[in-house]
């Protein structure tokens, strides 16, 4: 019990495709009872490894362990892995009582059991009426719940799903991803959840991979990587961010000023932090949400304030999205609406905190 | 607003009259002329005696020599027809399986037969199974017989020439519905503990069904049918029902003889179709010629 096991572990795992490399060196811990997520842009390899997991794709390097077994050469019916899929992929011949018994049968589980297990399945879907139709009588989302039914009455070691919430309309999507935590925590199953929705994967994940060109960009609890972007392409990918080229300029006491590059300073960060950076070239991570705008100039303590003037507006509701031409650039502001959003053609202030700046090493992308 | 009604229902009737012209002409009006010959009397001078007799269909209904060769006409079809759906299934999921630029391929040299008169392929038999055929020559060369064995003309070299001209008609319809199948459902009945073979029986196999009933029913049909087959590879004993039309008409010039023949085994073959997509669903069978 002292130590934390694995439910999955991935060790330098590469895929290649003939000469194309799909996954190149694939690190990767899934803890027991947690929620991973794997997010990135399309083929960024997240099906791929998904798949290498499953023992669907063999792994050309490397190595696969499911609960501390290396499994490289295990076939895929003796790995005990919960599958959802995109399309549902429910037996179109068989009732929803026999796609969700299917499994267990194959297990040699008594019948008597098998009907109890079958029903607190459908029960834990919120389905226990529909036992006895087709999956073409019932609606995508209710087939997307039969199936996950299907993956976890086996009580599987890992859940594996493959953007299981995509081919679902918007309302439906938020309330099968509430659904499918709530599943997921009540049976503390291992699961991988694949997705390029960065709400849906910062929502449901206890931690989060974010994948590009076949890497591990960066992993850990959403909120450390929405905050703390390791790379560039991180910052860029999830949400807005203002990625401005800077140099660090010298240090002031306790403090470094990162400078923009007509020399206005950006803010001054504490000298520690500016020296894990090691490089004098940075460039500074801004989210358009950190930033402030204002019509006034009253920045606080600690607080940076650069002039401006709107460029557009996109009204979003409950905020808008700014374009802001300031310092010889365009700036991407995400501020709430209070009354009235502030009009196109405004002279605006934008307060940045110090801390809402992160810094990455390098001028260039 | 009515008048649109009106031209709204006119619209279809208007788009289908091409092709319920030429069905008209070519099908349903000579169709006609046979059900009416069938009724007329060839007298002893050769000529036809116009009127409406049941002379002939009392012959082909009550004489049991009719009946027998219907039998074996069917037998015949069925043998076919099961010997078709068990060795077309494997090349049919084969070329399902085949990665898409080597299934265009596959799928021309499954066409590749058509372009070769059904005569000529049925013909070749005969360079191969013949008494001075390439088997019989190999065998005598290396010794394992002294004389040419007799191989051809007999039932089961009719049902051989058959099963090569249908066997792409089956392979086709099977091959349709097993690329419609979503891999999907395998990987899932894998990862659900079966392995390759058992998610093939649970899943695979059920699926493909309405393919290769849709084939199974076209070859029979068509084997049921067949009039070249059995005249080059069959022997005299081995006649199907089609030879005795082309008998009655061809040679004995009796067109109302032969037209209720013919009218007999049409309406037996068309209960058949009947039944069969009864049982099967309509849309079943179409959706593999989709
Ligand atoms: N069977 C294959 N043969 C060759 N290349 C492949 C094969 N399968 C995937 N790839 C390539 O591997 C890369 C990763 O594919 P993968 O399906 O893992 O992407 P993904 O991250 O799941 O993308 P998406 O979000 O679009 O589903 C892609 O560039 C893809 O073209
Ligand atoms: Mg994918």
């Amino acid at each position: 019990m002292a130590d934390i096991e694995n439910a999955v572990e991935l060790k330098n795992v590469v895929k290649r495709y003939g000469e194309f490399t799909a996954v190149q060196r694939m690190d990767l811990t899934v803890p027991d009872n947690s929620f991973v997520t794997f997010l990135g842009p399309s083929g960024c390899g997240k099906t791929t490894t998904l798949r290498m997991i499953a023992g669907l794709t063999d792994i050309s390097e490397g190595d696969l362990l499911i609960r501390g077994n290396r499994v490289n050469a295990l076939p895929i019916h003796k790995r005990n892995l919960g599958l959802v899929f995109q399309n549902y992929a429910l037996f179109p011949h068989k009732t929803i009582y026999e796609n969700i018994a299917f499994g267990l049968k194959y297990r040699k589980v008594a019948k008597s059991d098998i009907r109890d297990k079958v029903n607190r399945a459908l029960d834990l879907v919120q389905l226990p009426h529909v036992a006895d139709r087709y999956p073409n009588q019932l609606s995508g989302g209710q087939q997307q719940r039969i199936a996950l039914a299907r993956a976890i009455v086996i009580e599987p070691d890992v859940l594996l799903l493959d953007e299981p919430l995509s081919a679902l309309d918007a309302n439906l999507r938020e309330e099968m991803r509430v659904e499918l935590k709530r599943i997921q925590r009540e049976l503390g199953i291992a699961t991988v959840f694949v997705t390029h929705d960065q709400s849906e994967a910062l929502a449901m994940s206890d931690k989060l991979v974010v994948m590009n060109n076949g890497i591990v960009e960066q992993e850990g609890a959403p909120e450390d990587v929405y905050n703390n972007p390791a790379s560039a392409f991180v910052a860029d990918f999830l949400g807005h961010s203002n990625i401005i080229p800077a140099t660090l300029g010298g240090p002031d006491a306790a403090f470094t000023k990162v400078m923009l590059q007509s020399g206005e300073t950006l803010v001054t960060i504490p000298e520690q932090t500016a020296k894990a950076n090691g490089a004098k070239d940075v460039r500074a991570v801004i989210r358009a949400e950190k930033i402030d705008l204002s019509d006034q100039n009253n920045a606080a303590d600690g607080v940076i304030t650069i002039p401006g003037k709107i460029k557009t507006v996109d009204y979003l509701g409950q905020q808008a999205r700014y374009f802001v031409t300031a310092n010889g650039r365009d700036w991407q502001v995400i501020n709430p609406i209070d009354a009235h959003p502030h009009q196109e053609g405004a002279d605006v202030f934008m307060h940045i905190a110090a801390r809402n700046c992160v810094l990455l090493p390098g001028h260039h992308d | 607003m009515a008048a649109d009604v009106a031209g709204a229902r006119r619209t279809p009737w208007v788009l289908l009259s091409p092709s319920l012209a030429t069905i008209s002409l070519l099908l349903i009006i000579p169709m006609m002329f046979i059900v009416v010959y069938s009724f007329w009397l060839r007298t002893a001078t050769g000529a036809d005696q116009v009127g409406f007799f049941l002379d002939n269909w009392i012959e082909v209904l009550g004489d049991r020599f009719y009946r027998d060769i219907l039998f074996q006409t069917f037998a015949i079809a069925f043998y076919t027809t099961v010997i078709c759906a068990l060795i077309g299934y494997i090349p049919a999921y084969f070329v399902a399986n085949t990665p898409m630029k080597s299934k265009t391929f596959l799928l021309l040299m499954l066409m590749l037969p058509f372009w070769i008169s059904y005569i000529i392929r049925t013909m070749s038999w005969i360079n191969i199974l013949g008494a001075s055929g390439a088997l019989n020559t190999l065998f005598v060369s290396i010794g394992i017989i002294d004389e040419p064995i007799q191989m051809l003309y007999n039932q089961t070299t009719v049902v051989l020439g058959l099963v090569h001209y249908l066997l792409p008609f089956m392979i086709l319809n099977v091959y349709v519905s097993l690329d419609g199948i979503d891999k999907n459902l395998t990987e899932a009945a894998q990862s659900l503990g079966c392995t390759g073979f058992q998610a093939f029986r649970e899943v695979t196999l059920p699926l493909s069904f309405p393919g290769l009933a849709a084939g199974s029913l076209l070859c029979f049909v068509l084997a049921a049918g067949t009039y070249i087959t059995p005249v080059i590879l069959g022997g005299p004993r081995d006649a199907m029902f089609a030879n005795l039309v082309f008998e009655a008409i061809v040679t004995q010039l009796n067109w109302p003889l032969g037209s209720a023949l013919s009218l007999v085994l049409l309406a037996l073959l068309g209960a058949l179709v009947v039944i069969y997509t009864r049982y099967l669903g309509v849309d079943q069978i179409a959706k593999s010629f989709k």
